[in-house]
């Protein structure tokens, strides 16, 4: 090595890309090793919903500033990234959800998000493949969807573009607070950043990160069948529960007229095969939202490994304490929607800068 | 969702299958014989008209006709679930297959295509689809035809084209004469495939046969309407109506992969009675090995027998079978693709057909992966059982993991549950 960076980050999935683009843009010389690909582990296997979440007021806050902040970049970014401002609707599954549709308005309104209560014939007008009868929905107009490769790897080639350097197929043995190590090559830096995603409890033994398992998958082409992506408003259970295995319907319309379909959560360690029984009841989740979707072809299956904590939400800052690496993982399902929070988190706390947000229930030594 | 059981069941109906299942209810098992098609035969045996087939074929199928194996057309297996049961997609409706003893796989090969400028325009075809159309009635009577690519599968399609009335202009073969002439002299071994061969030959005598000769380009605005080739020195341009093309064939191991059966490369990994590295799962045919009809009759019979327990039997059988590693390597090396193939394309010819991938998009990766995360070469529609290949060739990258569905099903089919009481689809079970 004939430079010492300022920051080496562990990582190039959305998360460590992200981090690399917001601390080269203030002035760091940053390294980014990766054992495989940009994008090859979570990230590409993600659906890239840019959503704002409210399970809890952290969550809501940080997905409401993830989600502004890659709206300002919104002009600059490749087509590659396939951003489509198609909002998100979610779906009250009976009258009783309805009250839930309302309070969520309220909550988003207080972070300052737009939304729109919309009643059954609302709905069935916006999405007319959705079953009926229909009792309302949220409609969030504000969220989009990217490519998540693709905008890992936007954010890599500006990280290279002002002096970056990636070390690809590079698999990191261990890790200290001022450098990593790979066989017998060492790098050295002024600080080093875990962002390996599910696996970042294997270069910080004891870090409280699990893979949580979920499947997804992808149909040919059918431009039009629907155009926002649909979440049953139960999402927000099946996410918050760590307890048990749950699917939820989550239907993702592509700007190639694709449609990606999920979801599924499961405690299943790190086996990533196809298990065919939530497969089969993740699709038939779906199929009892949307009837229509069963005569459409699936193309494709696949499972990914969300990186999970057990408050849900992500680490930000130095573990096991002050003088301990950074950690910048634990983000669940939601490592897409808030690699860009979280990496502004992490500059502005490596530069000694108040974040906008309060880092309080980030900081990865809570846990 | 229903299900069937048997105690063999055998997927693909070409030589191999149908020999596998009549071998296996010969043993007195029950058996199940599944294929895409609407009739039993695979790619070599495909007909309308049974009387037009050789007569091995006609006495093969006559066997299964009159054998107890219940046959299972125009079924797409999709899915291999862990408890031995196959998930079919039976024209849009899902069906259960399970095996209570042993799985023979006879899935056959796929054709091979190397991308050059011109090969997605319409009037340029595989070999194989060109084969596969001609036997279903496509006329080409007066057709200007071009025959272009590798190995032995040239020469009977040239002969049904010629016998077609097609005005086939030229057969060229890419391979080097002396390769050709040397595979050919190693024949001598085999007479029945030399006697094919010459056979075949005698079916377009009035068309050059050209070695060491390959496609550069074929252009047309809205179809092929010429295609340039060369010999390496001269490049030579003919008027072109339709521009047959083929570099060999592929095994077609995506059920066995998904299986978890071991396999290098393409080939599926067998012993001597035809098992593969999992337990109670036989290949035989293209699927092991590209070697031809004669030697997937004798591997399907092999595995039929090992499948229903006849070991020795297999093994009596097994040492019957001409050493074919040989030949299957002889036809490797012999048809191997010249280097200047892999130089072809430019960097606008599309690789990947389904997602309108270029090469120039693809070459700044390192895997089959990457070039997929980044690019979604061989996420469309064939799922990359025809950019694969092409992708191996082009840049060496290694081969993709197999997830289900193994062919585009549809969400009715994955969404039925395993336990259903529901009545029975209409099939063509008999």
């Amino acid at each position: 090595m004939d430079r010492s960076p300022d920051v080496v980050i562990v990582g190039a999935g959305i998360v460590g890309a992200a981090a690399a683009h917001v601390l080269t843009a203030e002035g760091l010389a940053v390294d980014v090793v990766d054992r495989g690909a940009p994008a090859s582990g979570v990230t590409g296997a993600g659906m890239g919903h840019i959503v704002v979440m409210d399970d809890s007021p952290a969550q809501l806050q940080l997905t409401a500033y993830s989600r502004r902040l890659l709206d300002e970049l919104a002009p600059e970014l490749s087509a590659s990234c396939e951003l489509s401002r198609c909002g998100t609707l979610w779906i009250a599954s009976g009258e009783a959800e309805l009250e839930a549709v309302e309070a969520k308005q309220g909550a988003y309104a207080e972070a300052g998000i737009a939304s729109e209560v919309l009643d059954g014939d609302d709905v069935a007008r916006l999405e007319p493949e959705l079953r009926r009868p229909l009792f309302g929905a949220l409609r969030v107009p504000g969220d989009t969807v990217v490519y998540p490769p693709g905008l890992a790897r936007w954010f890599l080639d500006r990280a290279v573009e002002r002096g970056a350097r990636l070390h690809l197929g590079t698999e990191i043995d261990s890790l200290g607070p001022r450098e990593v190590r790979a066989g017998t090559t060492t790098i050295s830096a002024g600080a080093v950043v875990n962002a390996a995603g599910p696996w970042s409890g294997r270069l910080s033994p004891g870090l409280p990160v699990t893979p949580r398992k979920g499947h997804l998958l992808i149909t040919g082409r059918y431009s039009g069948f629907c155009r926002h992506q649909l979440v049953e408003l139960g999402y927000l259970a099946s996410a918050h529960d760590l307890s048990q295995d749950s699917v939820a319907f989550n239907l993702q319309p592509r700007p190639t007229g694709q449609i990606i379909i999920g979801s599924s959560r499961q405690a299943a360690g790190w086996d990533g095969a196809i298990d065919r029984s939530v497969l089969q009841k993740m699709v038939a989740r779906a199929v009892e939202f949307v009837p229509g979707l069963a005569g459409l072809d699936v193309v494709r299956t696949w499972t990914g490994f969300r990186p999970a904590t057990p408050d849900k939400l992500p680490l930000i800052g130095p573990w096991p304490d002050e003088d301990g690496p950074w950690i910048l993982s634990g983000h669940e399902g939601l490592g897409i929607a808030t690699a860009l929070g979280t990496a502004q988190i992490l500059a502005d706390l490596m530069l000694e800068r108040r974040p906008e947000l309060d880092p309080a229930p980030f900081r990865a030594a809570r846990a | 969702m229903t299900e069937w059981a048997a105690s063999v069941v055998v997927v693909g109906a070409g030589p191999a299958g149908i020999a596998a299942a009549i071998r296996a209810e010969g043993a007195g098992r029950s058996v199940i014989l599944i294929d895409q098609a609407q009739r039993p035969g695979g790619q070599i045996w495909r007909h309308r008209d049974r009387a037009a087939l050789p007569r091995q074929a006609r006495s093969w199928l006559q066997r299964l006709d009159r054998s107890s194996v219940r046959l299972l057309t125009g079924a797409s297996v999709v899915d291999a679930e862990p408890s031995s049961r196959l998930r079919v997609d039976l024209g849009g409706r899902p069906l259960g297959v399970r095996w209570n003893d042993a799985l023979v796989l006879a899935t056959g090969s796929h054709e091979r295509f190397v991308p050059f400028p011109g090969w997605t325009l319409p009037g340029v075809v595989g070999v194989g689809g060109a084969q596969a159309l001609l036997k279903s009635g496509m006329d080409v009577a007066g057709m200007e035809v071009v025959l272009a690519g590798s190995g032995p599968l040239l020469l009977p399609v040239a002969a049904t084209l010629s016998r077609a009335g097609a005005n086939l202009t030229l057969v060229a073969e890419q391979a080097p004469l002396g390769r050709v002439i040397r595979f050919g002299a190693a024949l001598w071994r085999s007479p029945s495939r030399w006697l094919d061969a010459a056979r075949y030959r005698a079916g377009f005598l009035r068309t050059p046969y050209r070695t060491g000769t390959w496609v550069l380009r074929a252009e047309g605005e809205d179809r092929v309407r010429e295609v340039t080739l060369t010999d390496g020195d001269g490049e030579r341009t003919l008027p072109c109506d339709l521009l047959c093309t083929g570099f060999g064939l592929t095994p077609a191991s995506e059920l066995a992969r998904l299986l978890g059966c071991a396999t290098d490369g393409w080939r599926v990994k067998v012993d001597g009675v035809q098992a593969t590295s999992e337990d109670g799962v036989y290949c035989a045919g293209e699927a092991c090995g590209i070697a031809g009809a004669e030697i997937a009759i004798l591997e399907g019979e092999i595995a039929g027998l090992a499948a229903a327990g006849d070991r020795a039997g297999a093994e009596r059988l097994g040492r019957r079978r001409p050493p074919h590693d040989r030949f299957v390597a002889g036809l490797a090396q012999a048809f191997r693709l010249r280097e200047e193939l892999s130089a072809l394309p430019a960097g606008t010819t599309l690789v990947c057909r389904c997602e309108d991938v270029p090469l120039e998009r693809l070459r700044d990766f390192g895997s089959t992966r990457e070039a997929k995360l980044h690019t979604r070469a061989g996420m469309g529609p064939c799922q990359g059982r025809i950019c694969q290949p092409a992708l191996q060739h082009f840049f060496g990258w290694g081969i993709d993991s197999v997830r289900p569905p193994l062919f585009p099903t549809s969400l009715s089919v994955l969404a039925a549950p395993e336990e259903d009481e529901s009545p029975p689809p209409p099939t063509s079970i008999t």
